[in-house]
């Protein structure tokens, strides 16, 4: 009778104190990011699709077409093509083809690039249709990225011409600090 | 002539006015009590909820209702057609006649009968079989354990509260509920949920009550008629469209039913807690508390196991509750009424 009791009184007592953590939960800020209207930013060590770096000093690719990435893929899906302009040292990129159907993101062309001119990007929202649109030239990418970049710097506005790709997260989404490091380990490394 | 004018006239205005006001409110919450439950549940888990559809998804309900109405109402095969589509019908029809006796303010009820209590709960008692038959009739093995479930459970939870109930006749002394909600006057002090001169059990009746009703209604963590993990949808399994709709839709007003009764009984229905200002608002504000409560209670526990289920309502609230019945019989007998 007296356990039975006291087995009552505890099972009864447990239930109240879930009742206030729920509550306590009830009042605490939301943590959902809305996908498409707030993103995260990529963890520093995500793999996208690989992307050409693009020179700071110059503007222009530090790709100079050893065709080292080429050679170190192992299933062939880099294709570089390039020219030496008049009185110019290196070899300037004028294509950069990356049949990303074939790709396994194993990073060999990554690790074999002398010159730190490859990367992977942050990109992941990677759909479409056909399969066309994988196969993909990097270094018009490169270019209309940087046109929009010039664009948006000039007018503050997004440009038309700007490629299909989310724009980069301009603030961070509205989080909880004390949760962000327990729920996602996918933070943004900055 | 006045008495031919009530007859033919006002009477059956006041009946259609009453069933309209009734139909609304249960319907009107129905809806929005599910986007309560839905916006509640995220908030509990730490999500926004509902947000897509209207300011807030306020607009969520009635995009659920028209995707609901759009739908075909499948029979299937070999069902006994009769009683598979009565059955929402009969699981809607009690919560609604039992919301016809509720005194929502002093003088705001839609009738004001003396067995006001004993109707709600010879309705209530509709609701068991309504499930059963749809669970029955479904001739489906998930649709037919849930129907067994739905029986064995209410049967048990059923004795309790009534015990429960006739305590609270026995220290009111009546079964209008209008009455019930007159004795409590006065401050929150006097309520029947702390009226413990009376009975010190009453807490603990209450306590029972509200396990009751949530037994009653087939709420977490009671939900053992459409536990979704072991029976699909329990019941409701073969229910498509708004007969489905339906269903959930009673559920709410189940709920509400429940909701406001345990108001009545114990938090003095429209008395204000402090003696004044009673009315309407305040019949609201508890009810919609206890709504909410449930809401809570749901998000917060597990679903039980059946023997759990059972062994909770025969060996802890039965006895209880009938303890609580003697206490307050004797002393109903020895202190000065």
């Amino acid at each position: 009778m007296k356990n039975a009791i006291s087995e009552i009184y505890s099972g009864l007592k447990s239930l109240f104190t879930g009742m206030r953590i729920t509550m306590g939960e009830f009042f605490k800020p939301t943590v959902t990011v809305q996908y498409p209207y707030e993103t995260l930013n990529m963890p520093a060590r995500f793999r996208g699709h690989i992307e050409l770096v693009k020179d700071p000093a110059t503007g222009q690719p530090k790709c100079f077409v050893c065709k080292l990435c080429e050679k170190a893929c192992p299933s062939d899906c880099i294709t570089v093509e390039g020219v030496k302009p008049e009185g110019a040292k290196r070899k300037a990129v004028t294509s950069y083809r990356l049949d990303f159907t074939k790709c396994s993101l194993c990073g060999s062309c990554v690790e074999a690039c002398r010159d730190g001119a490859i990367r992977f990007s942050k990109e992941y929202n990677l759909a479409a249709t056909n399969k066309e649109q994988f196969i993909m030239d990097l270094f018009k990418r490169l270019q209309a990225e940087s046109q929009a970049a010039e664009a948006s710097k000039a007018t503050e506005k997004p440009a038309l011409n700007e490629p299909v790709r989310p724009a980069p997260p301009t603030e961070a989404p509205a989080r909880p600090k004390e949760a962000a490091t327990p729920l996602t380990p996918t933070l943004d490394a900055k | 002539m006045n008495w031919l004018a009530a007859k033919l006239v006002t009477e059956p205005l006041r009946l259609i006015v009453s069933l309209g006001a009734i139909m609304g409110f249960v319907g009107l919450n129905a809806a929005y009590l599910v986007w309560v439950e839905r916006k509640g549940a995220g908030r509990f888990q730490r999500r926004p909820g509902p947000t897509e559809a209207g300011p807030a998804g306020l607009l969520q309900p009635i995009a659920d209702a028209a995707k609901l109405l759009s739908k075909q109402l499948i029979v299937p095969e070999g069902v006994d057609r009769t009683l598979f589509r009565a059955a929402p019908m009969l699981v809607m029809a009690p919560a609604m006649a039992g919301l016809a006796v509720m005194p929502f303010s002093e003088s705001l009820a839609a009738r004001n009968i003396n067995l006001g209590l004993l109707m709600i709960f010879a309705f209530g008692s509709l609701n068991v079989m309504a499930i059963m038959l749809g669970g029955w009739s479904s001739r489906n093995k998930y649709s037919i354990i849930s129907a067994a479930r739905v029986v064995s459970q209410d049967v048990a939870y059923e004795i309790p509260m009534l015990l429960v109930v006739v305590t609270m006749i026995l220290i009111t002394g009546t079964m209008n509920l209008n009455e019930i909600v007159k004795v409590q006057a006065g401050g929150f002090w006097h309520w029947n949920l702390f009226r413990v001169w009376v009975n010190p059990l009453m807490p603990v009746s209450f306590l029972i009550f509200y396990i009751c009703m949530l037994a009653e209604t087939n709420r977490a963590p009671f939900d053992m008629a459409e536990a979704e993990s072991e029976l699909v949808a329990g019941a409701y399994t073969e229910y498509s469209g708004m007969g489905f709709g339906v269903f959930f839709m009673a559920e709410y007003a189940n709920i509400l039913l429940g909701c406001s009764l345990g108001t009545v009984l114990f938090l003095g229905g429209w008395q204000s807690p402090f003696g004044m200002f009673s009315g309407l608002l305040w019949f609201l504000l508890k009810m919609y508390f206890l709504v909410f409560s449930v809401i809570w209670v749901r998000w917060t526990f597990p679903r039980t196991q059946f023997y759990g289920l059972l062994n909770l309502s025969w060996k802890i609230l039965i006895p209880v509750s009938l303890v609580a019945l003697l206490v307050s019989s004797a002393l109903v007998k020895i202190l000065p009424a």
